[in-house]
């Protein structure tokens, strides 16, 4: 394999494992806020409960998170060097007001709020949990200006090939900025929701029948139950804008080949580059049209339509777009049947009595989240190849002059770390469930007291 | 003074300067104490982890900060240093993470995993220092793989990690009290040797690299007013030997002092580092003003960081207000 595709497979590598933790932290950090304030106002102990447990969970998502976002800003650097040297001039000043606005405000705060309880008056440590959460949407916003930017480019000038900003305005709210950013603070949300929903569901299981559990079994299920079908309908929202301004990628992600009306919306298929046509399709008739033109009738664009005079494809490669927006969607609709199905539940019996299998399978969807931001950002970047910046650089022009074998290397040790890690990640979560399920609850007290408790470090 | 050409680069050069120094610092203490963990017991481990419990993300941040103006007010200087240190970046990567998770999990994972999440928090401290000196051996070199630059790398990762750990001693000694403040003592006793050394090499190593840098040092004026540069650090370094000698004190009077100390001659250091390649950024092929991003891309980050650079200073102080005094356990209620 040459440098290239490996620097292209070690960079999603690397932003697949760190984006999974800010997914968590960004909506755990509001969620946080939430516990703290109902304990506040209620003084019930199954508020705090949830609070002590979920900060745990924070904390270690937050440092996975910044460990491998730091590994993000050097990639930049040691295997795209041609990114900033193209487009510096406003990928920089994103960059950096990302660190300045964002990174320093949650690092600092984030002090106060996991040690500083007894230390700071309960406003200045509510104020703390809250600048965390606040931070951490920050650097969501920051960070997918600059990537909206890469997909719909609008505020700059080329000068010898390098980009110079005209337009800061035009540059930060791009016409792709506010569906992308929507769409993934949904996310995080939703990955959220489910993890709470299946971590108590898994509590409830193994016999935990706490109050603490049937709260937190109703507020992720309720939570998933509203967030969803915004989140569908943003996803239909943002399916339209990239219609407008990335045709190549959503006819990659509806498998459509000829340009024409009546499109079928495919449910199954085999995309088959080589011979430009599907195998094995299961379809809907009219479907595409309806939801890309709403009329049966509409035209939708083909991927034929993107290929050079010579035969080279000017799309992006087919079936992992195709497919990823699948895994996706199938997630969305997963999510839409477990958290309706459980909000009509908890309303007609309660949280404290629901069935067996149903914990079970909100048990096995802890993690649904992940699969679904995964699988959206794949179709998002894959279906913006061959461009890094559409229209601007293509990847192949940023990759750096380092030697296949190191990168070679430094790809293996880091995919060797990630996956012990991830393995370690979630091993812990379902043990600190296991233990508060136990009653090993790390902390029963109220985090006001005064006098110290005997809690090894943390 | 006009914002222009001339001046931005300077303006970001010292702004990236200041924060890799407080990178250095700050992060020095938290590395150092990661690398004195095998000499410590677990009931020690628990609380020279509380002292740096609640710093140790934001210290990593001024890494994050340095990286970034480099990223993105030298984007040329970043990807030809970058590349050339391709794989010292990658294992410094990988000790800043197996290090920043050791922190969490060995709080959170079954008691049984304790001691080994201890080894990977070690493992990763000696990484990250190792590496960083590493690079900054190479880049003292000029970046350039030969055999000869690559022992001189060797030399000052041995140097960086030495004087890390003597900070991180310096740390705990500011930090504890009673028996860890002792063994605190004798740890940067045994430090303060492998820091002169390093030091020495570094210092004596520098001006002979290049030509350039010798006429910098030892041409006249300039030799005699960089003079108080290493007769400082001597001092700093003599009243460091003494202090040791006599810490703990009774009423716990200098216990600052140390660190106070290996503060000022990581200052010292970054001074005389910073005159010898002002004004290269890439040595001897990259200017400041060569690698610099367009004018009007720097100022619109300037006036976001005069904004936003006294908030951060604000709140980091307000941080090491909230948890001044010696550390206690730490627990999240
Ligand atoms: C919990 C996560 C989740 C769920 C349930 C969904 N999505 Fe999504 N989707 C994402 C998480 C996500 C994401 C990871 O956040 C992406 C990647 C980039 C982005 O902006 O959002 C994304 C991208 C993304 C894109 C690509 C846009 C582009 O880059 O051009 C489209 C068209 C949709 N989504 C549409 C949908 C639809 C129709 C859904 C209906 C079920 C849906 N998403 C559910
Ligand atoms: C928001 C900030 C992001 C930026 C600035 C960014 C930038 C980039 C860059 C520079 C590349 C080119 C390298 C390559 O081709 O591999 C790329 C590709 C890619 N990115 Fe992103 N990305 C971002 C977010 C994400 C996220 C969150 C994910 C997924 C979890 C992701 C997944 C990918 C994938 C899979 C590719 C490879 C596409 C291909 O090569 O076929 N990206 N992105
Ligand atoms: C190329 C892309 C990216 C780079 C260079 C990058 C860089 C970083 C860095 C350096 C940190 C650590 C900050 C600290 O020291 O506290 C971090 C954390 C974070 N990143 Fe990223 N990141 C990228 C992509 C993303 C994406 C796509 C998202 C989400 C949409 C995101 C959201 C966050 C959040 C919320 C944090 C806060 C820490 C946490 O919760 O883990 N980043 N990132």
């Amino acid at each position: 394999m040459d440098a290239f595709l490996l620097s292209r497979i070690q960079f999603a590598a690397n932003i697949s494992f760190h984006i999974l933790f800010p997914t968590i932290t960004i909506a755990l950090g509001w969620v946080l806020l939430f516990f703290r304030y109902r304990f506040a106002r209620t003084g019930l102990q199954k508020w705090i409960d949830a609070y002590m447990f979920w900060v745990k969970v924070f904390a270690l998502s937050f440092a996975l998170g910044v460990v491998s976002g730091i590994t993000m800003s050097f990639q930049f650097g040691t295997n795209w060097p041609g990114f900033m040297e193209a487009v510096g001039n406003v990928a920089g000043p994103l960059l950096a007001y990302e660190i300045m606005t964002a990174f320093f405000l949650e690092a600092v705060f984030l002090g106060i709020m996991l040690f500083g309880a007894r230390k700071v008056p309960a406003w200045l440590h509510i104020l703390a949990t809250f600048l965390v959460a606040f931070g951490t949407t920050m650097s969501a916003f920051w960070i997918l200006v600059l990537n909206s930017w890469m997909h719909t480019p609008q505020g700059y000038e080329l000068r010898d090939g390098v980009v110079h900003a005209t337009d800061w305005f035009a540059i930060i709210f791009n016409p792709s900025l506010p569906y992308r950013l929507s769409h993934m603070l949904l996310a995080s949300g939703l990955t959220v929701a489910f993890l709470i929903a299946g971590i108590a569901a898994f509590r409830r299981l193994i016999g935990d029948r706490g109050e603490a559990v049937s709260t937190q079994l109703r507020f992720g299920l309720i939570l998933g139950a509203v967030l969803i079908p915004l989140q569908i309908l943003m996803g239909d929202l943002h399916g339209l804008n990239t219609l407008e301004h990335q045709p190549a990628k959503v006819a990659a992600m509806e498998g459509n080949w000829e340009t024409g009306p009546n499109v079928p919306l495919l449910l199954f298929a085999i995309p088959d580059e080589a011979a430009r046509m599907n195998h094995a399709e299961i379809a809907i008739p009219n479907g595409a049209s309806l939801i890309l033109k709403h009329s049966a009738d509409g035209v939708v664009p083909g991927l034929n339509d993107f290929v050079a005079e010579d035969g080279t494809p000017l799309h992006p490669p087919v079936a992992p777009v195709f497919w990823s927006f699948r895994v996706m969607v199938g997630t969305g609709m997963a999510m839409l049947a477990l958290s309706w199905l459980g909000a009509g539940l908890i309303w007609r019996r309660g949280a404290d009595a629901l069935p067996r299998p149903f914990l079970m399978a909100t048990t096995a969807m802890a993690f649904s989240g992940w699969v679904a931001t995964l699988a959206g950002w794949y179709v998002t970047e894959i279906g913006r190849q061959p461009w890094l910046v559409t229209g601007v650089l293509t990847t192949e022009a940023a990759v750096g002059d380092v030697a296949a074998p190191m990168v070679m290397g430094t790809l293996m040790a880091y995919l060797a770390v990630y996956l012990f890690l991830m393995i370690a990640y979630i091993g812990v979560i379902f043990y600190l469930a296991r233990r508060a399920a136990e009653g090993k609850s790390p902390t029963r007290e109220d985090p006001r007291r005064d006098t110290p408790i005997a809690v090894p470090a943390e | 003074m006009t914002l222009d050409a001339t001046t931005l680069p300077v303006i970001f050069a010292a702004l990236m300067g200041l924060s890799i120094l407080l990178y250095v610092i700050l992060d020095g203490f938290d590395l150092g104490v990661g690398l004195l963990f095998p000499f410590a017991t677990p009931e020690e481990r628990d609380r020279m982890i509380a002292s740096i419990g609640p710093f140790w993300d934001a210290n990593e941040t001024w890494l994050v900060l340095a990286i970034g103006i480099l990223l993105v007010a030298f984007p040329a200087a970043h990807g030809a240093i970058l590349t050339a240190l391709y794989l010292p970046v990658a294992v410094m990567l990988i000790g800043l993470i197996l290090r920043g998770v050791a922190f969490e999990f060995r709080a959170k994972a079954p008691l049984a995993h304790k001691r080994s999440w201890d080894a990977a928090f070690f493992a990763g401290s000696l990484m990250t220092s190792a590496a960083q000196g590493f690079m900054l051996g190479m880049y003292v070199m000029g970046l350039e793989w030969t055999l000869f630059h690559a022992a001189f790398g060797l030399l000052t990762a041995g140097a960086l990690t030495v004087a890390y750990s003597f900070i991180g001693a310096a740390w705990v000694i500011y930090k504890t009290d009673s028996a860890l403040q002792i063994k605190a003592v004798s740890w940067a006793r045994g430090g303060i040797w492998g820091m002169t050394l390093g030091l020495g090499a570094v210092s004596l190593a520098t001006p002979f690299v290049s030509q350039r840098l010798f006429e910098r040092w030892f041409s006249f004026p300039e030799v005699m007013l960089l003079a108080p540069l290493p007769l400082l650090s001597v001092a700093i370094l003599v009243l460091l030997w003494k202090s040791l000698r006599h810490l703990p004190t009774k009423g716990d009077h200098f216990a600052w002092f140390p660190l106070a100390g290996a503060t000022a001659l990581m200052v010292l250091g970054f001074f005389g580092m910073a005159y010898s390649f002002y004004p290269f950024i890439v040595p001897e092929q990259l200017t400041i003003y060569e690698a610099a991003s367009s004018p009007e891309s720097l100022t619109i980050i300037l006036i976001g960081t005069l904004f936003v650079l006294p908030m951060i200073l604000g709140y980091t102080i307000l941080s090491y207000t909230v948890f001044r005094g010696k550390a206690t356990n730490l627990s999240y209620d």
